[in-house]
């Protein structure tokens, strides 16, 4: 290797720099205590596990995302987290066992084996809030409302949330696997169908056989329903009545759209029912934020009621994760780096009094080291600290 | 609401054959890519503008959302969903692809020397394994394992109809159109992969966020398309 290339970091992986990292603090900072002022606690969930329990409940969909390696110590395989949520249902069902509403938040570096997002990040830093232990659309509208409240934190102020339910998909299928044996690989290639909304390919399924011209009517409509809120309604006849449980999932829905039109009237909303988004753990709303001016969506969520039974306590969950840095890029109001006080380097009384005085105020205090011939804008200082008789005061540069 | 549409097309067969397609949502270039520079064509809808770019490149204008609709070959975008970002090798979610436009047909075949002698070109085993040329490596691949059979795939990047001739390759992957070029180059198609047209394809959060434009579009075309 050429040794000028020493300084460069692996794809995909980055470091981050004055004023960048300060924003990105401060950031941090603002939406844990947000977190904390709704009642959810920090848990820090390690870095690296088994595979075993970081597989649990996800399933393939984050196994090829995990880079891998051996414990030398046990000899078993061990994953670099890809995603906080299992863990912390892990730390739910089995470390916590409170039989109350228990609401928790996170905040770390993921690593992907491959990008997710625009521009190849592999290592989002991930932040998010969970909620165990309650079933229904209040505690889903809670963690929608605070995922919006965390884009507002990040300056996002034009949100639109897209708004999904995989039990009717998760029905439909059903369904049709009683009625018509639709085949384990079919119901692979029918899931990528959708998740891409390839009428041509969904027709092809119906001439070839996979599907009966009365199953494909049925996903056919479920790839075109989608759009703003007030289409739901016409959107939900197409549905209502097939069975009992897709109708209480539209009902959910539109529970939802309901409180959080009348909570948050400034979000748009959308709907969409062929969205199946981590459809391998998630067992009812599923929901993401986007905003104008970005390809891709920002922040996801939504029920994953029972992931915790294989730590032996199956709890209702829902919650929602985003990436601190992808918000910071994606906001609007920039924070300002507020400017420091330059201090001359002397040795006169006082001095150290007046520093400590300021810094305690909250003043950043930049000393002057001996043989600097640097201005106070180099130092990125704004003030000086005078002597003016025997006081001490700041003044401009 | 944002109210913006940006089109990404490639230049030549697609851009030609769309044209009418766009002309039924009343959406008509003021310049054709033929006689200008311009990488951004206005329309003469001023909320509508097209980019020209490689064919290739459309599905990563549209996935990224630095367009929000495009027009690319199903050729492209089973290469592409391999590799796209959200792609997890069973195929790629990011992007919608809800119509075939039925432009710009072709089908993407296997072929190989018309005539095999043992010994001369073709047929010749490779540690058991036969060597395909093609500029779609993913495409050949996938197809090949389905068939159960491994092959040893060279990537080229154009003229794969020399690659059996001069014993570079078996077989080549390529897409057919005429197939004048095989004959001319004593070529036959032995498989047929897949039939392929042109398909819309759309930006994910576009069709959430612009979906009151978007959704019309689709389904003006949708009803165009059926009638042909």
């Amino acid at each position: 290797m050429k040794t000028q290339n020493i300084w460069i970091l692996p794809e995909g992986i980055e470091e981050i720099l004055p004023p960048r990292a300060g924003q990105l603090d401060h950031l941090c900072r603002g939406i844990i205590d947000l977190y904390a002022s709704w009642g959810y606690q920090l848990v820090i969930p390690p870095m690296i596990e088994y595979m075993d329990s970081l597989l649990t409940g996800t399933g393939k969909d984050l196994d090829l995302k995990i880079f891998k390696l051996t414990d030398q110590l046990s000899g078993r395989l061990m994953g670099v987290r890809a995603d906080t949520t299992p863990q912390v249902a892990r730390i739910d069902a089995h470390n916590l066992k409170r039989e109350v509403p228990t609401r928790l938040c996170y905040l770390g570096t993921v690593l992907h084996t491959r990008p997710e997002n625009t521009g190849g990040n592999r290592s989002p830093l991930q932040v998010g809030a969970e909620l165990y232990g309650h079933k229904g659309i209040e505690s889903d509208t809670e963690v929608l409302c605070l995922m919006i409240e965390t884009l507002k934190k990040a300056g996002i102020e034009k949100t639109h949330v897209d708004l999904g339910h995989v039990g009717i998909y998760n029905n439909l299928v059903r369904l049709v696997k009683l009625d018509e044996g639709l085949k384990e690989d079919k119901e692979l290639e029918l899931f990528d169908v959708l998740q891409r909304k390839a009428m041509p390919e969904l027709n092809d399924m119906i001439s070839e056989g996979s599907l009966s011209v009365e199953a494909g009517k049925m996903f056919k409509a479920l790839v075109t329903a989608n759009g703003a809120i007030d289409e739901f309604r016409e959107a939900r006849v197409l549905f209502e009545n097939i069975n009992s449980e897709i109708k209480s999932c539209l009902d959910e829905l539109q529970s939802i759209f309901e409180l959080i039109s009348k909570r948050m009237p400034e979000v748009t909303l959308n709907f969409d029912l062929s969205e199946l988004r981590g459809y391998h753990y998630h067992t009812g709303i599923v929901f993401t934020a986007y905003v104008p001016g970005c390809g891709q969506g920002i922040a996801f969520g939504g029920r994953y009621d029972d992931i915790g039974s294989a730590f032996g306590r199956a709890r209702p969950a829902t919650g929602f994760s985003t990436d601190i840095k992808a918000l910071l890029d994606l906001s609007m109001s920039k924070i300002e780096n507020s400017l420091g006080i330059f201090v001359p380097c002397s040795d006169e009384p006082g001095q150290m009094e007046a520093i400590s005085k300021l810094r305690n105020q909250g003043e950043i205090v930049i000393c002057e080291l001996p043989g600097q011939n640097d201005t106070p804008e180099d130092m990125g200082c704004d003030r000086r600290l005078e002597c003016q008789g025997d006081q001490w005061v700041v003044v401009p540069q | 609401m944002s109210s913006n549409i940006t089109i990404a097309i490639s230049k030549g067969r697609i851009f030609k054959d769309a044209l009418p397609l766009l002309a039924a949502l009343d959406i008509y270039p003021v310049e054709a890519p033929e006689t200008t520079r311009k990488l951004i064509l206005e329309t003469n809808r001023p909320d509508v503008k097209i980019i020209i770019v490689r064919t290739t490149d459309v599905p990563t204008y549209v996935e990224y959302g630095a367009a929000d609709i495009g027009i690319a070959g199903k050729d492209v975008l089973l290469e592409y969903s391999v590799n796209a970002s959200g792609g997890n090798g069973l195929g790629g979610y990011g992007l919608y692809e809800p119509l075939d436009l039925k432009i710009a047909q072709c089908k993407m075949v296997v072929a190989e020397p018309e005539k095999v002698e043992p010994g001369e070109t073709g047929n010749r085993e490779h540690g058991g394994r036969k060597r395909v040329a093609t500029k779609y490596v993913n495409i050949a691949r996938n197809y090949f394992a389905s068939q159960g059979k491994q092959v040893e795939i060279i990537k080229l990047y154009g003229s794969m109809e020399l690659a059996p001739v001069l014993g570079l390759a078996d077989q080549i992957v390529d897409l057919v159109d005429t197939g004048n070029t095989l004959k001319a180059n004593g070529l036959v198609v032995v498989e047929t992969i897949t039939d392929i047209s042109s398909r819309l394809i759309v930006n994910k959060a576009a069709m959430k966020m612009k979906n009151n434009l978007i959704k019309p579009m689709i389904e003006k075309l949708t009803e165009l398309v059926e009638e042909k």
